[in-house]
């Protein structure tokens, strides 16, 4: 059996074919769906921890100082630390809140992530859901997170968290135009929603340079909208540290809060993986039509890689616009939607559709 | 059609102010050279203060163990909020007569505003600020000081 | 505090929303009760008092040496100015001759505690409003300035350095070398502070028409300082009754007419050029000469008012003693502009959303300890 890294499918057909020697194929599905399910969650946790790490030497960096630095090599070992006291940290119950509901928002926003991770290409062959409505499907579930937000101010019992949640909610819905309306964009450029057939269709360029201009406006408004989809960057008002102290996760302690805080980290990778995805060519390497020895070079570094890779500067990116820009007022924010980003959305698809009418892409 | 100019302007005004404060951040990401921050307990060695730096007030002994103070008063009376209190003695001296002998000086660290009255005053130059900046302890009685050392007496020459 | 909260709401739609003494962006223990409706402010009421100390009744007791400690800890952030006016209040009683080398310093370190002021409000101001990485930009270029100050007075923010009559050391011979590499450093920095905040189009727009005081409402409330100039009116005591070497130098006043938050931003911005200006001036020409004047042991004032004021980084402080001979004034009252700014902080807010009450009162600058005393 050769397995190679360049390949993932070779991985994931030995272990289907072993599996379903040993036993009814019932139970390989079963199995598998297992599998699946324990090494998202171990990704989870690993991705969250570094990207945590990650932010706070990233933001360092930007405002002249070390970031964390005392525990392991440098600070290494600072998150893993974090999350041990988090874990510890005392549940303190609200008096009058709604338990039920409190206690289920923080699993709602983890949910709606974990779902989406399944469908992202991580490399070829090592995708777990692979639908023919696959990019559809990725915006249809992370817009359940917004009814995570609005559970936990509510049941809060607590005025601060309830205008951090009411401000969220109008945000993240008014934002979910915009991210559609770009990932529409993209669709038309591709002409598919399942998503192995939008990577393969990058092969030979990605969309955010073959698709002229209006790819690059479509990458640029769906990096800005996406922002302020995940309640990050210079639209985090919902959890404005200096003026209401921590918006609707106030009254979480200990492991829920973790819940929202990794689920915001997470959210932010998702966001980017999706990004990489549709705009930057997901796991393809970049490839000029024409120069073969230079493709020849770039086909050497593994798929997976280049994934990470585009993630992580996608995800730079994103961290640079929260630690220079102040933040926006409300009404600033969605009238920056409504006025700016849709109408120039709506126009930018047109002449989306009218450039692949032409068949002036290549 | 100036509505549709003004508001392509407002856009091209703000993407170009973003772009130039992320020129400002970036530039700082890339130049690890101007981090400011010093390892400070690890740095302890080579940390130097500035002379005139008010860290806690002494009273400097020479090798013979002497020290300038009079037991005049004069810093006690200049003190604004009683930190120093100077206790003294009635001694007999060689000549047969009765002369004031500084027995304890005493200075609560834990109420010193460090205004430097004390050191200003001070007829014979007997106080002085040293460098130190760590008081931080855990029992409070530690920070009532007694600045001259047992066994220490005036320097001669000292009026 | 059922019938405070009774008192304060005027609408059954209202909710009040207590901005305690512990909050991140109030700059120190200043409780806010404001009742909103919806996100709109519809009333703003301070307490103050969480820090009051009784620095004007402890100054009954002290001579008038030791009274200069205290004003250090009044507005901390003014410190040297702080103590330069009760000196010369002091002196102006007295009719002392101050010799020309003190005056110089006291304008050189005054100019410098202003630039550093203005350096720890343009941190804040970008903190509050949430561009963290203002705070670390703004502290790191003070720290600079703060380091001088540790040289010649032995403090950083707590000086002490002056004394009725001059000052209490003489000057470090590495003083005008520090200064000049300041500025010289600086020059360039400061151009970064507009091209991060000032130019940015989401500060603006925060900023810009937020908390608008007409050039009459600031006479009539006696805002001073960059609140009172960046609305038109011209109050500047270093131009109007010059003290110290303020007649020496040459600088213009900064005014604006606009009157908003973005105006009174951009007043303390120009106004860190003007301190530069003012100090290139006067750091080569230290004239020679003694550190303090001649005083008597026992400084004991002729009965009588006296009256002085000075222009610190926030407004117009003033210094009142009343002395009936002895060597412990009979009343000291001091006229701290940040008390004076703090009433209309509700008139100017009234409309606004709560994000803004932040901006306005993060560009009103309070320092609540000079609030209190």
């Amino acid at each position: 059996m050769e397995f190679s890294i360049y390949d993932f499918s070779s991985f994931t057909a030995w272990i289907d074919q072993s599996l379903r020697a040993a036993m009814a194929p019932g139970w390989a599905i079963a199995i598998e769906l297992v599998i699946i399910g324990v090494v998202i969650l171990a990704f989870y946790a690993l991705v969250g921890l570094f990207l945590i790490y990650a932010e706070r030497k990233v933001c360092a960096f930007m405002q002249n100082r070390l970031g964390p630095n005392r525990l392991g090599p440098y600070g290494i070992f600072q998150t893993v630390a974090d999350m041990f006291k988090l874990l510890f940290c005392e549940i303190i119950p609200i008096k009058n809140s709604d338990k039920v509901l409190f206690n289920l928002a923080p699993y709602i926003v983890i949910i709606a992530s974990f779902l989406t991770l399944g469908a992202l290409p991580f490399a070829k062959g090592l995708q777990a859901v692979d639908l023919n409505i696959g990019i559809f499907y990725i915006i249809a579930i992370s817009s359940m997170s917004v009814v995570g937000v609005l559970l936990a101010g509510w049941s809060s019992n607590n005025k601060y968290s309830l205008i951090g949640a009411m401000r969220s909610g109008a945000q993240i819905v008014s934002y979910e135009l915009s991210v559609g309306l770009s990932v529409i964009t993209i669709v038309v450029l591709a002409g598919t929603m399942q998503i192995s057939e939008i990577v393969e269709a990058q092969r030979w360029g990605w969309f955010v340079f073959s698709g002229h201009i209006p790819a690059f406006i479509a990458f640029i408004i769906f990096l800005i909208a996406s922002t302020a989809e995940i309640n990050r960057g210079p639209f985090d008002l919902a959890e404005a540290e200096s003026e209401l102290t921590a918006g609707f996760h106030t009254e979480y302690s200990g492991i829920k809060f973790a819940f929202f805080f990794l689920a915001e980290f997470i959210n932010m990778f998702i966001v980017s993986g999706v990004a990489v995805t549709l705009f930057l060519g997901g796991w393809m390497p970049l490839h000029i039509y024409g120069w073969n020895g230079f493709n020849a070079v770039m086909d050497f570094i593994p798929p997976i890689f280049w994934f990470f890779g585009k993630t992580a500067f996608v995800i730079f990116i994103i961290m640079w616009f929260k630690w220079t820009f102040p933040r926006l007022r409300i009404d600033q924010l969605l009238k920056l939607e409504w006025n700016y980003l849709l109408p120039i959305n709506l126009v930018n698809l047109l002449l989306m559709a009218f450039i692949v009418l032409m068949g002036w892409h290549w | 059609m100036s509505s549709a100019k003004e508001y392509f302007k407002g856009l091209f005004h703000g993407i170009h102010s973003l772009i130039k404060g992320m020129m400002v951040t970036g530039k700082y990401f890339f130049s690890p050279g101007e981090i400011v921050t010093q390892k400070y307990p690890d740095n302890r060695k080579k940390l130097q203060m500035y002379d005139r730096f008010k860290g806690e007030v002494i009273m400097p002994h020479n090798e013979k163990n002497e020290h300038k103070c009079t037991a005049c008063g004069i810093c006690e009376m200049n003190c604004p909020n009683g930190t120093i209190e100077v206790i003294s003695m009635q001694v007999m001296t060689e000549e047969g007569k009765k002369q004031r002998v500084l027995d304890k000086h005493i200075y609560h660290l834990g109420m010193c505003t460090f205004c430097g009255l004390c050191v200003k005053v001070c007829p014979s130059n007997a106080l002085a600020f040293s460098q130190k900046f760590e008081h931080a302890v855990f029992n409070r009685a530690t920070l009532t000081k007694v600045l001259n050392q047992p066994g220490s007496k005036l320097m001669k020459g000292v009026e | 505090m059922e019938e405070q909260v009774k008192k304060i709401i005027s609408d059954d739609e209202e909710y009040v929303i207590n901005m305690g003494p512990q909050h991140p962006s109030t700059h120190g223990v200043l409780r806010l009760v404001v009742s909103l409706k919806g996100e709109t402010v519809k009333r703003v009421e301070p307490h103050v008092g969480y820090i009051h100390r009784g620095i004007e009744k402890m100054t009954e007791n002290l001579t008038y040496p030791q009274i200069v400690h205290l004003t250090d800890r009044m507005d901390y952030l003014s410190a040297h100015i702080n103590n330069e006016a009760f000196c010369l209040t002091v002196e102006k009683a007295l009719e002392a001759e101050i010799p020309e080398r003190v005056k110089y310093v006291r304008t050189i370190l005054s100019e410098l505690t202003r630039i550093q002021s203005h350096q720890l409000f343009w941190a804040s101001f970008g903190m509050d409003l949430g561009g963290l990485t203002c705070f670390f930009y703004g502290l790191r270029d003070r720290e600079k300035i703060l380091d001088i100050f540790e040289e010649t007075c032995g403090g950083r923010m707590i000086v002490s350095y002056n004394t009725p009559g001059g000052l209490m050391n003489d000057i470090h011979p590495n003083f005008q070398k520090g200064v000049k590499d300041f500025i010289k450093y600086f020059r360039k920095k400061l151009p970064e502070y507009d091209q991060l905040l000032t130019g940015n189009v989401i500060f603006e727009q925060r900023t810009k028409n937020v908390g608008m005081v007409t050039r009459d409402e600031a006479i009539a409330w006696g805002m001073t300082g960059p609140v009172g100039r960046a609305s038109g009116f011209s109050c500047d005591i270093r131009k109007h009754n010059p003290y110290s070497a303020y007649d020496k130098v040459n600088f213009k006043e900064i005014l604006y007419t606009e009157g908003d938050t973005y105006h009174r931003y951009k007043v303390r911005m120009d106004e860190m050029w003007e301190s530069m200006n003012i100090i290139e001036q006067l750091i080569d020409n230290i004239p020679e000469g003694p550190y303090s004047a001649k005083m008597k042991p026992v400084i004991k004032l002729p009965e009588g008012e006296y009256y002085q004021s000075v222009e610190t980084a926030r407004g117009e402080l003033g210094v009142f003693i009343v002395s009936d001979g002895n060597k412990n004034p009979y009343r000291v009252k001091f006229r701290s502009p940040n008390f004076v700014h703090l009433a209309p902080l509700d008139l100017m807010s009234r409309g606004y959303k709560i994000a803004d009450l932040v901006a306005i009162s993060g560009s009103l600058d309070f320092v609540i300890p000079d609030i209190d005393r």
